[in-house]
């Protein structure tokens, strides 16, 4: 059972680190216009450089 | 926003020469921030093209388009006009609106909305975790193991609900301070009682903890809370869009010098110009100028009026013919525009009688729990004499009746009704309206701007000389009028073509005169034509020495119109139809629609008062209405409409706003009320039934864990795949 001692903290912090990348993503404004992001990902405008 | 209405600094060229001075201004000046409405919008190549036309503008700093709001906000240097903005949008191809920056407020609703999902998404997280540590105990982990599992468990658990179950918390104290139950007060007691037990129970390495149902219970309730949030947001940034709509601004002459200021720094007897087409943005008295005015909005009167010099006008007014110069007698607050807003509070009083399905539900449920977890601890605490057992099984009570199917049942419903209904252009402002809109058995219509779109139509088309409806074409289609544009439309649709007419002239406030053989023709009012008036909307028409001939109008219907009535009358409601307009004009409209009950002249407290005593009587009345004269009326109703032509203040009364033009969906909207209350209603059913299975077990204190977190499962889905099925 010495194995619980690995596996559930390792369990705990992968959870973790989805939510703190679903916070990170709320905070930086990514649900805001979900129409729109799912459209511009397919227009090459800005691919040769990032847009200023 | 100021800045946006400032004069271009380089007016002459000289000013330009002075590019120091410029950046210094530049410095001081906050930038322009415009957002602009695209309603057409509807690709990713709209998007590129618009922003990159938008950035290609030297003086724009960033620009950005949401296409799900179908919204552009630009950053730009300070000088830029939001009114260049849109030009540069309309030259693209596609249809573009100012939006008043600061009626747009969505960071204060947003910042809620996200304080929620963040909660909710604690709660997930934290759910699945204790769930999976949950499920090793059911599957029969013991002694150390299982002791290890549930402080893990309490270690998750005990920051998660402290953090996601603020929202009930708040509600249930600031419902208990007050003395009232409400649905938080039994979920917090039993979130609360759930972790202390549980953490007493781990303690002394007992076998059941309920930390995964306290969780669950959380996410569950805040996912039902999320659902019920979303769907106002929605209607509520859809209502602000509206209102953003019409940008408060007027012209203001200081010194012969026309500026463009916002309607809240207007001052009294500040001097301001209305143009034809415009609205009066204050309450004044006409210094110069001769004009007709547009007062259906505030009286429901069809029928233009003669504006002359030294004439009251009120805020809401239109302005049809001629420009106007008014001098400000009254401004915000105080006009008369703003005075209708204390007969709504008045009248809106009355609305808050109404308790919601939920709340009823509550009412009935929250003592009932509490007294049977109460008894479940005695009874077993006199059986047993061991506060443990006895506290272990009261909290199972409690969680196993917990409102979880109850917190879901009504958002889920409603979230479900709101979208089908906001698909058919309607917008359900209030929580509650789909609810009492089920309810409704009388509707009272307005006339004018709600049944009729305001816009007349000719009527006697058919009946008139040829030659003579060719010379009032003539006259006509010089005209921006309501009446002549409705003469130039009739004429060009039966295919006729103007007759040569020199010398045209508008008389502002009378109407157009020109010259034909020498002989002057007039199109205009009675008096200045010298006819007879007529009790209907008429102009007339004089050439020469010749009799007068009169043009009559009707309004035109709002598309649906019909539809709308005679789909409410075989729902089996009484329909009825009140207007401030004259009588013969509504009781044309009555006979037109079928309505047997209608009420002419009627003034903005008459029709609150008749919308009063109709409920006295029992009646739960929908109110739909458009304008000022209305808005008390609709603030009286049991529930009320208004098309998103109205004015703002008839919009902010009423719960629902029709989005598009047409009439039909009101019809639809109540067979769609009806049957989310009766999906609300078999909700609350599942739930009880749920409960009656469940409860005794827990009573005799039989239940575990395992069994609490399956009913509390298996009840939320049921609940949520019910309000699914909603048609």
């Amino acid at each position: 059972m010495n194995i619980l001692a690995y596996l559930i903290p390792i369990s705990l912090i992968l959870g973790g680190v989805g939510l703190v990348a679903f916070v990170y993503t709320v905070r930086s404004n990514q649900y805001d216009d979900p129409e729109g992001d799912a459209r511009r990902i397919l227009s090459n405008d800005w691919d040769d450089r990032p847009k200023p | 926003m100021t800045a946006t209405l400032r004069p271009t600094p380089s007016a002459c060229p000289a000013c330009a020469a002075a590019p120091a001075a410029e950046t210094l201004a530049a410095r001081a000046l906050p930038d322009a921030r415009i957002a602009l409405s695209l309603p057409t919008i509807h690709c990713g190549a709209c998007i590129s093209k618009i922003e990159s036309a938008l950035d290609a503008h030297p003086q724009v700093r960033s620009a950005r388009v949401n296409l799900t709001l179908k919204r552009a906000s630009i950053d730009a240097a300070p000088e830029v006009t939001a009114e260049e903005m849109r030009a540069l949008v309309e030259g693209l191809g596609y249809e573009a609106h100012e939006l008043d920056a600061g009626t747009l407020s969505a960071t204060a609703t947003d910042r809620a909305g996200r304080e929620l999902l963040m909660r909710l998404a604690v709660a997930g997280f934290a759910s699945m975790n204790v769930m999976l540590l949950s499920v090793s105990v059911w599957s029969g982990a013991e002694a150390a193991t299982r002791d290890l599992f549930h402080w893990i468990s309490a270690a998750i658990a005990l920051p998660a609900i402290a953090f996601s179950g603020v929202p009930f918390f708040r509600n249930a104290w600031s419902a208990l301070r007050h003395g009232r139950l409400n649905m938080d007060v039994p979920i917090t007691l039993a979130i609360l009682l759930a972790v202390v037990t549980s953490l007493w129970e781990t303690s002394l390495s007992g076998e059941h903890a309920y930390f995964d149902a306290a969780i669950a219970l959380t996410f569950f309730l805040l996912a039902g809370r999320y659902l019920d949030h979303r769907t106002r947001a929605i209607a509520r940034s859809a209502a602000e869009e509206l209102t953003a709509l019409e940008v408060p601004r007027a012209t203001r002459l200081r010194d012969g010098v026309e500026e463009v200021v916002g309607i809240a720094d207007l001052a009294v007897g500040d001097l301001i110009l209305v143009r034809p087409g415009g609205r009066m943005p204050v309450d004044g008295e006409i210094v110069s100028g001769t004009s007709e005015l547009d007062r259906s909005l505030l009286t429901g009167e069809t029928l233009p009026v003669f504006a002359g010099e030294g004439q009251a006008v009120s805020a809401g007014e239109v302005n049809l013919t001629g420009p106007l110069t008014i001098r400000a007698t009254a401004v915000g607050a105080e006009t008369s525009l703003h005075r209708m807003a204390d007969l709504v509070a008045i009248a809106e009083s009355g609305r808050s009688r109404y308790t919601s399905l939920a709340d009823k539900a509550a009412k009935l449920y929250a003592p009932g729990v509490h007294i049977l977890s109460g008894l479940s601890f005695v009874g077993w605490y006199l059986y047993t004499w061991d506060l443990r057992t006895a506290l272990n099984i009261a909290a199972a009570v409690l969680i196993i009746t917990c409102p979880c199917a109850l917190g879901l049942a009504v958002p889920a419903v409603t979230t479900a009704a709101s979208g089908r209904l906001f698909r058919r252009g309607m917008l359900i402002k209030h929580e509650t309206a789909l609810e009492r809109l089920a309810q409704v058995d009388t509707v009272v219509f307005d006339k004018t701007g709600t049944l009729t779109t305001g816009t007349p139509r000719l009527t006697n088309g058919a009946s008139l000389p040829r030659d003579a409806l060719e010379l009032a074409l003539a006259l006509s289609q010089a005209s921006a009028h309501p009446l002549a544009q409705a003469i130039t439309r009739a004429a060009r649709d039966a295919g006729l073509a103007a007759t040569q007419v020199t010398d045209i002239t508008e008389v502002p406030g009378y109407g157009t005169k020109g010259m034909i053989d020498g002989q002057e023709v007039r199109l205009g009012r009675a008096s200045w034509v010298s006819a007879t008036p007529r009790a209907e909307t008429a102009t007339y028409l004089k050439m020469g020495k010749a009799p007068p001939v009169a043009f009559t109008f009707a309004d035109a219907l709002r598309p649906g119109a019909e539809e709308a009535v005679t789909t409410l009358v075989k729902q089996g409601k009484r329909v009825i139809l009140m207007s401030g307009d004259t009588t013969p004009a509504v009781k044309a409209l009555a006979e037109r629609l079928g309505i047997a009950e209608w009420l002419a002249e009627a003034l903005p407290a008459d029709k609150a008062a008749r919308v009063a005593t109709l409920t006295d009587k029992g009646a739960h009345v929908l109110m739909v209405g458009d304008g000022l004269n209305d808005t008390a009326a609709l603030a009286a109703a049991h529930v009320s409409i208004s098309p998103a032509s109205a004015l703002d203040a008839a919009r902010v009364a009423s719960d629902i706003v029709l989005l598009g033009n047409d009439l039909t969906p009101i019809g639809a909207a109540c067979e769609t009320a009806k049957s989310a209350t009766r999906r609300i209603r078999e909700n609350f059913r599942i739930a009880t039934v749920y409960n009656i299975v469940a409860v005794p077990l827990a009573v005799a204190g039989l239940c575990s864990p395992l069994i609490a977190a399956l009913a509390m499962s298996l009840s939320s889905i049921t609940v949520s795949l019910n309000a699914l099925r909603l048609r």
